[in-house]
């Protein structure tokens, strides 16, 4: 590996990195985000595995799970492909969309490139309209510094309601703030105010309305809030897999492990 | 597993008539508002200091994806690559084929001074033991150099220029832009990219991009590509261009097979798949150092053992079914002869042999393991029983087992067309859940290469 700092000496004194040891764990936390913003290499610096990584997006498409250890509670960290949005069509992209959806993370580290606040913003908003619990990472601090970029994670931290923490993965920089973070969060320490983009009052009758009878057809189903939006927006997509009841099959996929074979194919290049 | 529920029915004709107390445009609205919050937020959280924008990385971009130095630049790229690949594999290959074969020689006598049968010694060490030493010392050395090199390329951000370049071709042959993407991860593993073309969004064009991943060879069979191209093609140059000419031989399957890709592409995409070419968005990202120590760390120990375990896990077996073939004779001649000749026909017509159709058959678990079988059953017949040199392999085949050019550059050409190995296939029929498409991306390239390789030979034969 690279350089140490000093920041990542502090990391080794309570980070443990678990690897594949998965059989038990306390938390789950989705690691989310645009391609490329650099989530592999946060997911491989927490867990100590490697999966591969790359500079071009869309590297990764198949869900990897890894595990990690910080002040005695056990976390699965959940690598998820890049998405731009919520509403994507791609399969790398559905992977990462049903997990944050119905796979019930205790938090989700949405990561952000801080040379590209702006586009990275707007799949944090959405992430935030679905859950509570989110802490997002402001990575490739290195390169927004080269580029005469200064990121604000106060101001920022203040607007979303939920924390930020800056980084630089590829060094371990800010490891440590996030991990203080993701503890808070999960933990119920740090109480969050997301920010939400909240449309009209009709609107928010009209999904108030619709969740409870979502709640109804797919019993137990997370975000019904954003299963409703979806069905009031016409999504033809979300109403045939309710319909068909392909919905509850999604769902309770989500809780599963993934396959070992994307396992080997993800060390063999695929991503 | 699950009913649909006449509660799922309700809430979807409640969403449709709620939908009308709305807006017309109210999600539009919405989309809007996260737009306008994300700008908001952002211009007060991230500040610009001084202009920089005109930075060094466009400037390398302008000449990276210029329409004039694009193309050329990459083709010199990947050249150089192989050039390496082939320089850098020359002689480790030579000394791990020594220091295994001599292991084999020990190992054998060990067997017969502690009285064991020759059966079990011959089983062991020439069959499972030998066609592991083969398949190591043909692969280990230019996988431990090409894959770090293609890594490198890969961690600096060049990948997407690589697909901006091409975008312009795949478009034009009703394919998706980011099939470049998925085809370069083919170069690595075809089962790799097979499942990379997940970030096509468009069925229609990931099926495209699918199909045609075999089409530009893998890991696996650049060992085979570097070792005619070595003992063939560099032959018939002066040393000192030797190894050039061996890189240029192999850069040629390549661009054939790019070309192949293109062509059954545009073909798919006037037939059986057709439609247009859908627009997508692409970031080039920043170019970024790569991570030396961590790039040979990962390609050596996690890509290069990988490849080579699964290499071993299908060479182990099949020299055992290559030496027991070897071994049982029935009718004045062993199974492997029997097999070899009946394929014979059909294998000149090709402008092959029937041992090399034998090897191909023996290999569809796995691509690596054709040069290594096709020199087990040669060398079974007991001419020949050590191999230390490109020179010894080159008088084996010609010398001995009637090999041409047209032979050599006809292996070429069925190494780039042939079905995938099995894993592929797998990957295909598990990303499609469909048999009849990974039936037709078996049977596809196979057909195509028994028609190039038939011709090729007959207008050999018809000219030289």
């Amino acid at each position: 590996m690279t350089a140490h700092n000093c920041d990542t000496c502090v990391v080794h004194a309570e980070l443990e990195r678990m690897g594949l040891s998965l059989d038990r764990f306390d938390r789950v936390v989705a690691l989310a985000g645009n391609p490329n913003t650099g989530k592999s290499t946060l997911f491989n610096a927490l867990t100590g595995l490697r999966q591969h990584t790359g500079n071009w997006p869309g590297k990764t498409v198949t869900r990897a799970e890894g595990g990690f250890e910080f002040n005695t509670v056990r976390y699965k960290l959940v690598d998820l492909p890049g998405t731009y949005s919520l509403l994507s069509a791609s399969h790398d992209e559905e992977i990462a969309r049903d997990f944050l959806l119905f796979g019930r993370p205790d938090a989700t580290i949405v990561v952000a490139d801080a040379t590209a606040l702006e586009r990275n913003l707007n799949l944090v908003l959405q992430v935030l309209e679905i859950t509570d619990r989110v802490v997002v990472a402001v990575n490739l601090l290195d390169e927004a510094r080269r580029k005469g970029i200064d990121v604000d994670l106060r101001s920022l931290s203040r607007d979303l309601g939920v924390p930020a923490v800056g980084l630089v993965a590829r060094t371990g920089e800010g490891l440590h703030g996030l991990l203080e973070a993701i503890d808070g969060v999960t933990s119920g320490a740090v109480a969050t105010t997301p920010l939400r983009v909240t449309g009209t009052p009709e609107f928010q009758h009209a999904v108030s309305e619709l969740v409870p009878l979502i709640e109804e057809a797919v019993p137990g189903v997370p975000n019904a809030r954003w299963i409703a939006i979806r069905l009031l927006d016409g999504d033809a997509q979300v109403e045939e897999a309710l319909r068909s009841g392909r919905l509850a099959d999604v769902v309770e996929s989500q809780t599963q492990g993934p396959g070992r074979f994307s396992r080997k194919i993800a060390l063999a290049g695929a991503q | 597993m699950s009913v649909a529920t006449p509660a799922a029915d309700a809430a979807i004709a409640r969403a449709a008539s709620l939908r009308d107390t709305l807006a017309v445009s109210f999600r539009d609205e919405a989309v809007r508002s996260i737009y306008a919050e994300a700008t908001r937020i952002a211009d007060r959280a991230a500040h610009q200091a001084g202009d920089r924008r005109y930075d060094f990385d466009q400037r390398i971009d302008r000449i990276v994806t210029s329409p004039v130095f694009g193309l050329p630049l990459m083709a010199a790229l990947l050249a150089v690559v192989f050039w390496i690949t082939i320089v850098g594999s020359n002689t480790p290959g030579v000394w791990l084929a020594s220091g295994l074969f001599w292991i084999e020689d020990q190992g054998a006598a060990l067997f017969t001074a502690l009285g064991l049968p020759w059966w079990a010694t011959g089983f062991v060490w020439h069959g499972v033991y030998k066609g592991l030493a083969w398949v190591i010392s043909v692969m280990l050395p230019p996988m431990a150099i090409f894959f770090p090199l293609f890594t490198m390329l890969e961690d600096l951000g060049y990948l997407p220029r690589v697909a901006f370049n091409l975008d312009f071709l795949f478009r034009r042959a009703g394919a998706h832009g980011k099939q470049a993407l998925t085809m370069a991860m083919g170069f690595g593993c075809n089962a790799a990219g097979v499942i990379a073309t997940r970030v096509i969004d468009s069925p229609r064009e990931r099926l495209i991009a699918i199909l045609t991943n075999n089409f530009v060879p893998c890991n696996g069979r650049y060992p085979t590509l570097i070792m005619l191209a070595t003992i063939f093609v560099a032959a018939q140059f002066p040393p000192a261009l030797a190894s050039a000419a061996a890189a240029g031989a192999v850069m040629a399957v390549v661009a054939l097979g790019v070309v192949f890709t293109l062509a059954v592409s545009w073909a798919l995409s006037r037939t059986v798949l057709r439609g247009e070419a859908s627009a997508f968005t692409l970031e080039l990202p920043p170019y970024r150092r790569p991570g030396v120590l961590r790039i040979l760390y990962t390609s050596l120990i996690d890509r290069t053992l990988f490849v080579l375990w699964r290499a071993c896990l299908t060479a182990a077996p099949a020299g055992a079914v290559i030496w027991i073939l070897g071994n049982i004779s029935a009718g004045g001649a062993t199974l492997d002869q029997h097999i070899a000749g009946f394929l014979q026909p059909f294998g000149h017509l090709l402008g092959l042999d029937g041992v090399i159709l034998l090897a191909y058959i023996i290999a569809i678990p796995a691509n690596e393991i054709v040069v290594p079988t096709m020199l087990m059953v040669y060398m079974g017949t007991g001419q020949m029983t050590d191999v230390t040199s490109f020179e010894d392999l080159r008088r084996l085949l010609v010398d001995g087992h009637g090999w041409t050019m047209l032979t050599a550059v006809n292996l070429m050409l069925f190494a780039l067309l042939h079905n995938p190995c099995g894993t592929t296939i797998l990957t295909i029929y598990k990303e499609t859940l469909s048999a009849k498409w990974a039936a037709v991306s078996a049977l596809l390239p196979l057909a195509l290469g028994f028609l190039v390789t038939f011709f090729v030979a007959a207008i050999w034969r018809l000219f030289l």
